[in-house]
């Protein structure tokens, strides 16, 4: 068998054998699923009733793809836990002395995450058609929608990796499910940017997962909230630029990371 | 490499290794005989790790090389990944996947297809009678079990060498005898073991070569029995009311604060002073609280060791 062949049947392995974590124990993504869920009805229907759109627009429509984009970036929690439970019981360091391509670890996960996270997804487009939200911009615009979803979890996965392989104390854990809620609304998911001050505008406007979700809520054909500045214009564009300039960075740190996992 | 053979399956010269300030390795040597139990004995912190992670390609030593299997560690990994199975501290188990599964996909990622690497699991299973325990979770598995597993999980290619890191840390006492019964079975499968350990009875029980090393050192290395010489002899110790009329009658030494008494007997001369004893005492229609043959442990070469190290030295 060629090298390449070869690491792809090994990831294929590895792929598998988080694929069936899952089946056995389903626990973690669905409790993923039943809390955007109720983020969504918070949002949508306790709080939403007095939120305006700048631009106008109904909140719903506008939240929705917030909420996608949202669940793509609690997915660095699933990924670090994940990954943490391997370095800690010591599954890393047996994968690390098999004569495998060291290549196939991180992009086995990389393959169950985004299987799991395309499922996730799914259900909560679902849950949203369910209550009434539309893509209206076309199936093309919709696909493409959601392939820089995806894109964005494909970024946090390897932030998740880093993070996973760095920080293995009690602690870190928990300090990233603190953190990634500044983050989570630090960002235009569930309010337009444009109501905020300035520099938190500002912040929120750069904030990469703003980006995935202006430009969902644009190829959707939902209101994004936005009547001027970089995301008016920039969108699709930023959603593709950061989260690839995420991953150029978080590839080597976690590729580094894992070479160095013999403390 | 030298043309003996069997030839030596791990030779390592001069390592050196430093975590920042801290030498983890200073100037350490080993060699392995092939098919032998070696026991590599120190205390927390002596670089007992250090090496293996250093000989299982996990970590690269700063200085000084390592030969296992015949591949050097630094020159060709691959090769000696290939070669050699690995157990570490923790058990390296997926807790999720079952016991069988746990082993076919180590085998398929060892480069088994997916039948060869049934059929492997399923006589590995039985080997170290796990088959009854095949198609559970391993979360559900007792300590024992777990290192069994993992043992097994490292023998899949038939190692060569097999490097175990402190398999019976954390067990209760049935669960090291399991241990203790599997490194025997592997080493008459004919795989060569290197065991770390902190306990000197599972040095004795096991290993035919006691290497003890501390501060990335060796600092006494030979048979149990060899090392147990360090120290002196065989003693019998006889408690009793009665000290002087038994030490009169076996010739020994009294301690009056213990109330026993103590007959030296030499390396090796322990169960013949013991047989006299009790046939002088018998002769002199002494009765005795116990009577018990006592041989240096390697606990006491240990510490010995450990507390003299300048002393110890004793290669």
């Amino acid at each position: 068998m060629s090298t390449v062949t070869t690491t792809l049947r090994e990831t294929w392995i590895l792929t598998q054998r988080d694929l069936r974590h899952w089946l056995r124990e389903p626990w973690g993504p669905i409790f993923g699923i039943a809390f955007t869920i109720m983020l969504l009805l918070v949002f949508g229907y306790l709080l939403g009733g007095a939120i305006e759109l700048p631009g106008g627009g109904d909140y719903l429509s506008y939240l929705l793809p917030g909420m996608f984009a949202l669940s793509m970036m609690f997915g660095v929690e699933a990924t670090m836990a994940a990954v943490t439970t391997d370095a800690k019981n010591g599954v890393t360091d047996r994968f690390r002395s098999l004569p495998i391509s060291s290549v196939a670890v991180p992009v086995g996960r990389a393959g169950a995450d985004l299987t799991n996270t395309a499922l996730q997804l799914a259900v909560l487009v679902v849950g949203g058609l369910l209550i009434g939200w539309r893509a209206t911009g076309g199936p093309g615009a919709a696909l493409l929608a959601v392939a820089l979803l995806l894109w964005l979890r494909f970024a946090v996965l390897w932030i998740g990796i880093f993070l996973g392989l760095t920080f293995r104390g009690e602690g870190s854990m928990v300090a990233v499910q603190v953190l990634v809620w500044p983050l989570g609304f630090l960002s235009n998911l569930f309010v337009p940017t444009e109501t905020m001050p300035g520099w938190l505008a500002f912040l929120s406007q750069w904030n990469p997962v703003s980006a995935t979700a202006a430009a969902a809520r644009e190829l959707f054909g939902n209101p994004t909230g936005i009547t001027d500045g970089v995301l008016a214009e920039y969108a699709v564009l930023l959603a593709f630029a950061w989260p690839l300039a995420l991953t150029l960075v978080f590839v080597p740190l976690s590729a580094r990371a894992y070479r160095r996992l013999d403390g | 490499m030298t043309d003996t053979v069997p030839a030596s399956p791990l030779v390592a010269r001069g390592l050196h290794k430093r975590y920042g300030a801290t030498p983890a390795l200073d100037g350490f040597d080993l060699e392995v005989a092939a098919g032998t139990v070696h026991a590599l004995l120190g205390p927390n912190g002596a670089g007992k790790s250090t090496a293996v992670k250093t000989f299982s390609t996990l970590t690269r030593s700063d200085r000084g090389t390592v030969r296992v299997a015949g591949h050097d560690v630094r020159r060709s990994p691959a090769a000696v990944r290939a070669a050699i199975g690995l157990v570490g501290q923790s058990v390296a188990l997926d807790e999720v996947l079952h016991g069988d599964e746990n082993l076919v996909m180590f085998g398929r990622l060892h480069g088994l297809p997916a039948r060869a690497a049934r059929a492997r699991a399923d006589e590995l299973l039985e080997v170290f009678a796990l088959t009854d325990a095949a198609g559970r979770k391993v979360s559900t598995y007792s300590g024992g079990m777990r290192r069994r597993l993992d043992i097994a999980a490292s023998l899949i290619r038939r190692p060569s060498m097999l490097f175990l890191d402190e398999p019976t840390s954390g067990l209760d006492p049935r669960g090291r005898s399991e241990v203790w019964a599997t490194v025997r079975r592997v080493v008459e499968l004919g795989t060569t073991v290197l065991l770390t350990t902190q306990y000197l009875d599972e040095a004795d029980q096991l290993a035919s070569r006691v290497t003890v090393m501390d501060a990335g050192r060796v600092i006494a290395e030979g048979s149990p029995d060899e090392l147990k010489r360090l120290l002196g002899g065989d003693r019998v110790i006889v408690s009793t009311t009665r000290l002087t009329d038994v030490a009169a009658a076996i010739g020994g030494v009294v301690d009056e604060e213990r109330r026993q008494v103590a007959v030296e007997a030499g390396p090796g001369g322990g169960s013949a002073a013991l047989l006299a004893a009790v046939r002088a005492l018998d002769a002199a229609g002494l009765a005795v609280d116990d009577i018990l043959l006592r041989r240096p442990t390697l606990d006491e070469v240990f510490l010995h060791l450990t507390d003299h190290p300048t002393e110890g030295a004793a290669r």
